[in-house]
C-alpha cells in the first residue's frame, strides 16, 4: 500500500497555495511516497513515554525592554511590493463575489 | 605584492599585511575581484558581483585605517556572502525566482557584524534554493561546480560559497547549516567549514529554512581564518530571540593552540562501515590514528538513536519550512504572476508559488503540510520529536565520557552534477553524518584530511562538540591540519588543480 495518494497530494498543494499541473502531481505522489516510506523509520524508534524536543535551547519567554526602536519608513517597506497604490500594498480581491 | 601573492595568503596573513601597510585592502580586494571575473564564469559561485560597492568598502576601510581607527585583523579582508544573508545594498534571493533581483530594507545582524569588522563583501553566492538541497543544483539560477572537478558537484546548500573559497576566489565565505549545509561543502571542496553551537550565531535576517536548525558559520582554507571568522560574525544578538546570551567560545585561541595531549576523542561506531565510500573511511582511520599519535585517548563510542536522524531532519525541517515559506505570498515583496483584475488573491499566491518555487522546495513545503495535518501530526512530526530528544541523550551520554566525537563529514566524496537530482533520497544520505548535530544544537568543525585513493578528491574530517565547546572542535582540528600539513608536505588545497 502506497504511503501518499495523488488525490491527496492534490489536497496539500491546495492547503499549500500551490497551483501545481496535473503531471507534477503525479510525480510528486510517487516522490513523496518513497520519501514517506523511508522517513516512517521515526515510529520504531519513538515508542514509549519520550517527551518531545521542539527546540535545542532550554529557552522560555524571551523579553526585551519595552522601548520604541526606529522601524522601516513606508517608502522602505513598499520598495520591493509588487504593486503599490496611496502608500499601501495594493492586492487582488480577497473576497469571492458573493461574499 | 603581485595579485598572486595576495590571493594565496591566508586571511589572517592578509589581515596582517594590510594592518602592516605592505598592501591595501583596495588592492587585495581588486586581486579578487580579478579572479572573480577570470575563473567564475567556469565555477558559477556567484549570483551577484559588485565591483564599484565592493571597491567602496574597500577604500572606506583603508580610510578608516588612514585616520588612526583601531580595526580587527581581518579589517580589509574580502569575503563572499551566501545568498540567503539579506544586505541592503545588494540583491538578495536565496537563489530562488519568487526573489528575483529583491533588495531587503536592512541588513542581516550576520551582514552589519562583516561589515563592522572591516570585511570587505565581494558579492552573494550561489546555493540550493532557500538553502534545500547537498549539491547546489537547486539554484534557479544554475549549479555551481567543484573546482577540484568541475563535473562534480560543490556540496550545498553553501556550494557557492565552498567553490569561491576552493578556487580562490575568495579567502573566506559565510554559509549557514541546517542539516550539514556548511560541513558538507566544505568538505568535498577540501575546505575547513564550521556549523556553530545552535544561538551562537544570529538568524536576525536570515531567510528562514527550518528555524530550529538554521546555524550561520564560516568556511576557510585553514581552521584559524575560520575561527577568525567565526569570533567576527558570532555573539549574543537581542533581535534574535534564540540568540544565546553568553560569551563566544574562545575558538581563535583554540585554532592557535592546536594540541590534543590528553583529549578524549570518541569515534562514533555508527558512521563507520558500510555505505562509506572505500576511500572516504580509509582517510578518516588514518586521521584517527594521527590524533592517537598526537597523544589524544580514542574510544569506540555508540550512539543508536543516529541511525534514525535522516528520518527524523526529514520531517523536522520540511515542517518547518512549510510554515516558514508560506511569508511568500505574492502580496509585500518578491514575485506576483497572473494578477490580471479577474483573479482572487488565493488564486495569484497559488501560481506565483507554483512558478516561483522550484521542485525541491515544492516537494519539501508539501512533505511537511502533510506532516503537521491532523491525523498524521502524531505518527510524523511528533515521533520526529520524539527521535530529537534521543538523539539529544546519545549526545549528552557520549559527551559525559569523551571531549568530542569524530566521523567522516560525508559518506563519498563529491559526486557528479545530475547523478542524484531525480532521487531525492539519495540527495538526503549526502547529510547523513551532520544532521545529528543539528538536531541537538551543538558544535561540529570539518577539516580536511586528505584525498580519497579511489577518485582523488577531499575527504573531510568532522569533529562534534558539546553546546557552547565549539572551541573544542577547533582546538582538534588544528591539531589535526597541522600534523597532516607536515606529513604532506603542506596544505591539501594546495594540491587543487585551480590553486594558485
Amino acid at each position: 500500500m502506497s504511503a501518499i495518494t495523488r488525490d491527496e497530494v492534490a489536497h496539500l498543494a491546495r492547503l499549500s497555495r500551490l497551483a501545481l499541473p496535473e503531471d507534477e502531481l503525479d510525480r510528486l505522489a510517487a516522490q513523496l511516497d518513497e520519501i514517506l516510506s523511508a522517513v516512517a523509520k521515526v515510529q520504531e524508534v519513538a515508542q514509549g513515554d519520550i517527551p518531545p524536543t521542539s527546540h535545542a535551547l532550554p529557552l522560555t519567554n524571551v523579553h526585551r525592554a519595552d522601548v520604541a526602536l526606529p522601524g522601516l519608513s513606508p517608502d522602505e517597506a513598499l520598495a520591493g511590493a509588487p504593486a503599490v497604490e496611496d502608500q499601501r500594498f495594493r492586492v487582488p480581491r480577497i473576497l469571492g463575489e458573493e461574499e | 605584492m603581485t595579485a598572486t601573492d595576495l590571493i594565496r595568503m591566508s586571511a589572517a596573513e592578509l589581515g596582517a599585511a594590510i594592518s602592516a601597510g605592505d598592501t591595501s585592502s583596495v588592492e587585495a580586494t581588486t586581486a579578487y575581484l580579478d579572479r572573480i571575473a577570470e575563473v567564475d564564469p567556469e565555477v558559477n559561485a556567484f549570483l551577484h558581483v559588485d565591483r564599484d560597492t565592493a571597491l567602496d568598502q574597500a577604500r572606506a576601510v583603508d580610510a578608516r585605517r588612514a585616520d588612526g581607527a583601531e580595526l580587527g585583523p581581518l579589517a580589509g579582508v574580502p569575503v563572499a556572502h551566501k545568498d540567503v544573508f539579506s544586505t541592503k545594498d545588494m540583491p538578495t534571493t536565496a537563489a530562488s525566482r519568487i526573489l528575483e533581483g529583491w533588495r531587503p530594507p536592512y541588513d542581516a545582524t550576520v551582514t552589519a557584524r562583516l561589515r563592522e569588522a572591516g570585511l570587505v563583501i565581494l558579492g552573494k553566492t550561489n546555493m540550493d534554493e532557500f538553502a534545500m538541497g547537498s549539491s547546489t543544483e537547486n539554484s534557479a539560477y544554475g549549479p555551481t561546480r567543484n573546482p577540484w572537478d568541475l563535473s562534480r558537484i560543490p556540496g550545498g546548500s553553501s556550494g557557492g560559497s565552498s567553490a569561491a573559497v576552493a578556487a580562490f576566489e575568495a579567502p573566506l565565505a559565510t554559509g549557514t547549516d541546517t542539516g550539514g549545509s556548511i560541513r558538507q561543502p566544505a568538505a568535498v571542496c577540501g575546505l575547513v567549514g564550521a556549523k556553530p553551537t545552535y544561538g551562537g550565531s544570529s538568524r536576525y535576517g536570515l531567510i528562514a529554512f527550518a528555524s530550529s536548525l538554521d546555524t550561520p558559520g564560516p568556511f576557510a582554507r585553514n581552521v584559524l581564518d575560520a575561527a577568525l571568522l567565526h569570533e567576527a560574525f558570532s555573539g549574543h544578538d537581542p533581535r534574535d530571540s534564540t540568540s544565546v546570551d553568553a560569551p563566544v567560545p574562545p575558538v581563535v585561541e583554540a585554532a592557535r593552540r592546536a594540541d590534543v595531549a590528553g583529549m578524549r576523542v570518541g569515534v562514533i561506531r555508527e558512521f563507520d562501515g558500510a555505505g562509506f565510500q572505500p576511500g572516504v573511511l580509509r582517510r578518516f582511520h588514518e586521521a584517527v590514528e594521527l590524533l592517537e599519535a598526537l597523544g589524544a585517548k580514542v574510544v569506540e563510542v555508540s550512539c543508536p538513536s543516529f541511525d534514525a536522524a535522516l528520518a527524523a531532519y526529514y520531517l523536522i525541517a520540511p515542517s518547518e519550512a512549510s510554515s516558514n515559506l508560506a511569508r511568500f505570498d505574492a502580496m509585500r515583496y518578491g514575485l506576483r504572476v497572473g494578477d490580471d483584475g479577474t483573479r482572487s488573491a488565493e488564486e495569484v499566491m497559488a501560481l506565483t508559488r507554483a512558478e516561483g518555487f522550484g521542485p525541491e522546495v515544492k516537494r519539501r513545503i508539501i512533505l511537511g503540510t502533510y506532516a503537521l495535518s491532523s491525523g498524521y501530526y502524531d505518527a510524523y512530526y511528533g515521533s520526529a520529536q520524539q527521535v530529537r530528544t534521543l538523539i539529544k541523550r546519545d549526545f549528552d551520554a557520549a559527551f559525559a565520557n569523551v571531549d568530542v566525537l569524530v566521523s567522516p563529514t560525508t559518506p563519498t566524496t563529491a559526486f557528479p552534477i545530475g547523478e542524484r537530482t531525480d532521487d531525492p533520497m539519495a540527495m538526503y544520505l549526502a547529510d547523513l553524518c551532520t544532521i545529528p548535530t543539528n538536531l541537538a544544537g551543538s558544535a561540529a568543525l570539518s577539516v580536511p584530511c586528505g584525498l580519497a585513493p579511489e577518485d582523488g578528491l577531499p575527504v573531510g574530517l568532522q569533529i562534534l562538540a558539546p553546546a557552547l565547546a565549539d572551541d573544542r572542535a577547533y582546538r582538534v582540528g588544528a591539531a589535526v591540519e597541522a600534523a597532516l600539513a607536515d606529513r604532506d608536505g603542506g596544505p591539501l588545497l594546495a594540491r587543487s588543480p585551480m590553486a594558485v
